[in-house]
């Protein structure tokens, strides 16, 4: 971790448990604490709009954060991610729609059904390279889209499927305001698991894997075994986030998860940096805002002789798109440790500040 | 069993493998000699289309000035790619380089949508007849030109390897880059050869299926196609490419017969390929005939 850097000189961790500690200092810990808190509140004073991104933030975060420790962690990369995420949300409102299931349990059963048909796709590629795991993924996302379009006892075929709305004991919970806590828990509740993922034996292996798999499998490290947990993890993550996303959307369809949307999961990791788990959510952030900054920019255009030139309105969604490639290239040359290196380095330099040495 | 539709798919099975063969070709040759996976490789085909089609049909060119003026183009468009955006990448991991080109084929797609529209354009009339009888098959007159230049290409790539000089050095970088590199290759130029080639006959690919099916963005999709081609061939065999995309293309088309006449399912024309990936990469991963990658420690 590059963050310990900043430990002031003398601070010597003299047990294993102290140097994996997640926040290395009390005032650190309090300030996270204290920006939950702050994020509780957020219900209340935000505008429904702010909310519903704040939400899909959220949603699209968790997938985010299962795609990084594929990606990041692991250093297989998979560009299937968006239709693990629509088994989820198809899985899951499958489950509560159909089945005598409430939607409490159906969104983590749908992670765990997410996670098997992963496994069966993760499992050719787990004894090959990363190379080879992109095709496999690839075909994945085909064969999954169609099967969503073919299987209509499953998806509702052409009908988009319903989803029910979120309950607990009995209790409806509706509107975004509602729905928010539900969201923040799994956002915490998966950010804390991956975070304590990455203390353990587990976590160490798949860095190992990522860093030099000879030397892993050498130091008695099974491949296969680790490849394919992290990709179930992946798709665990993309099934909890779909499933979370249908129930706030109560309709879930085929339309928009085609690849680039899966292209648009990676893009979230890279501009975040690859590897780490708060920048996951500072990437997410980034590519959510990012198309509602391009609208607002060209809402403030409009008129002028660039709004002419381009004709942005009727073309917002290929500037987009264009945008969101360029950004990834520009990322992966000029900063391909991401925002999450970024980040670091501001701290340490408000840190030192008068002195930068 | 109706054996007239079943020929008739295998002929245009044939002719689409073969086209689905030289996209895959000059995407074995860019991952051949710079170990770079293009996943932009379906939008360097439809670039061609595009500009070949503004030529032709915008600017109103004589197609045989308009086409040497396209694949010009697109040798130095492939020239530029190479330079500004995969130059950089050199010696970087090979997610990196894997996700610079899915972002440039994400910028590319939408770019050309942005200048050309998302409606599909027709391609203007090059031949004259329209269809040729061989053997009392009713064969269009552009599939066999398709096949033709399938050929074509395929042989002139033969010839370029095995016989000039620039392909030596290719072959060369390909086994060995610094091996190459102390004998006086420029890499640097054989990378940027290698990417001006396979957008070249990229291009003729793409402006092939215009002429055939009209220019849209769903022509992208041969890039798509091309992974189950070269994966079944091998990823580092030109040859195989080129067979892996003839059994792909009949596969497909048998595929859509098998639909047609018995399952009904509906669009299995276009997932075949990749439930065929799917098993090849269970059973045999390294293809047809793709070299086994042996690790020393």
């Amino acid at each position: 971790m590059a963050s310990s850097n900043l430990i002031p000189a003398g601070d010597f961790r003299s047990s294993y448990a102290a140097d994996t500690t997640i926040f290395p200092t009390s005032t650190s810990r309090n300030f996270a604490i204290l920006g939950v808190a702050l994020v509780c509140f957020a219900p209340l004073v935000l505008t429904e709009y702010w909310l519903s991104i704040l939400i899909q933030i959220g949603i699209f975060g968790i997938a985010a954060l299962g795609l990084n420790i594929l990606v990041g962690f692991t250093g297989q990369i998979s560009i299937g991610h968006a239709a693990f995420f629509l088994l989820g949300a198809f899985t899951s409102a499958y489950l509560s729609n159909h089945l005598p299931i409430p939607v409490f349990f159906a969104i983590p059963l749908a992670g765990l059904v997410t996670a098997m048909v992963g496994l069966v796709f993760g499992l050719p590629a787990a004894r090959l390279k990363g190379l080879y795991l992109v095709i496999a993924t690839l075909a994945a996302q085909y064969i999954l889209i169609d099967f969503f379009s073919r299987a209509e006892w499953f998806t509702g075929g052409s009908v988009p499927a319903m989803a029910n709305p979120f309950s607990i004991f009995g209790y409806v919970l509706r509107g975004d305001r509602q729905y928010f806590y539900v969201v923040l828990a799994y956002v915490l509740v998966s950010y804390m698991l991956v975070t304590n993922l990455m203390r353990t034996r587990d976590g160490r292996a798949l860095v190992a894997v990522r860093d030099h798999y000879l030397s892993a499998e050498i130091m008695g490290i099974n491949l296969t075994k680790y490849r394919t947990l992290s990709f179930g993890l992946a798709a665990f993550f993309a099934g909890i986030a779909g499933a979370l996303y249908a129930h706030y959307q109560l309709v879930v369809s085929n339309e928009g998860f085609g690849i680039e949307r899966s292209i648009l999961f990676l893009a979230m990791i890279i501009i975040g940096g690859t590897g780490s788990i708060m920048g996951t959510l500072m990437g997410t952030a980034f590519v959510v805002l990012l198309p509602e900054a391009m609208e607002w920019l060209s809402m403030e255009l409009k008129g002028g002789v660039i709004d002419r030139a381009l004709q942005l309105n009727t073309n917002l969604t290929f500037l987009r798109e264009i945008a969101i490639g360029l950004i990834i290239i520009a990322f992966l040359v000029f900063e391909p440790d991401g925002l999450a290196h970024r980040w670091r380095q501001i701290k340490a330099y408000w840190k030192l500040y008068p002195f930068s040495h | 069993m109706n054996s007239q539709l079943l020929i008739q798919l295998l002929v245009n099975g044939l002719v689409v493998g073969t086209l689905y063969g030289v996209v895959a070709m000059s995407f074995v040759l860019i991952y051949k000699a710079t170990q770079v996976v293009n996943f932009a490789q379906g939008e360097l085909l439809l670039i061609g289309a595009w500009v070949c089609w503004a030529l032709l049909a915008k600017y109103q060119i004589p197609f045989y000035f308009g086409m040497p003026i396209t694949l010009a183009f697109m040798f130095a468009f492939g020239i530029l790619v190479q330079i500004i955006f995969l130059r950089p990448m050199i010696g970087e991991p090979i997610i990196s380089v894997i996700m610079v080109t899915i972002a440039l084929s994400t910028v590319f797609q939408a770019a050309l949508k942005w200048m050309f529209g998302t409606s599909p354009q027709p391609f203007p009339q090059i031949f004259t007849s329209q269809a040729v009888s061989i053997g009392g098959l009713q064969i269009q007159t552009v599939y066999v030109m398709s096949l033709v230049v399938s050929i074509a290409m395929m042989i002139g790539m033969a010839w370029f390897f095995r016989v000039s000089k620039y392909g030596l050095a290719m072959r060369a970088t390909a086994f060995n880059q610094q091996v190459a590199q102390s004998l006086g290759i420029s890499v640097k130029s054989v990378f940027a050869m290698a990417w001006a080639i396979s957008a070249t006959v990229s291009a003729v690919a793409g402006v092939v299926v215009a002429v055939v099916n009209g220019v849209s963005s769903g022509l992208s999709a041969y890039g798509i196609k091309v992974f189950p081609a070269a994966i079944l061939g091998g990823l580092d065999s030109i040859g195989g490419a080129v067979l892996g995309g003839i059994i792909i293309g009949l596969l497909e088309n048998f595929a859509q017969f098998i639909d047609s006449e018995y399952l009904h399912w509906g669009n299995l024309y276009e997932v075949a390929p990749f439930y065929v990936l799917i098993i090849i990469l269970m059973i045999k991963p390294y293809g047809l005939f793709g070299t086994k990658d042996i690790e020393r420690i």
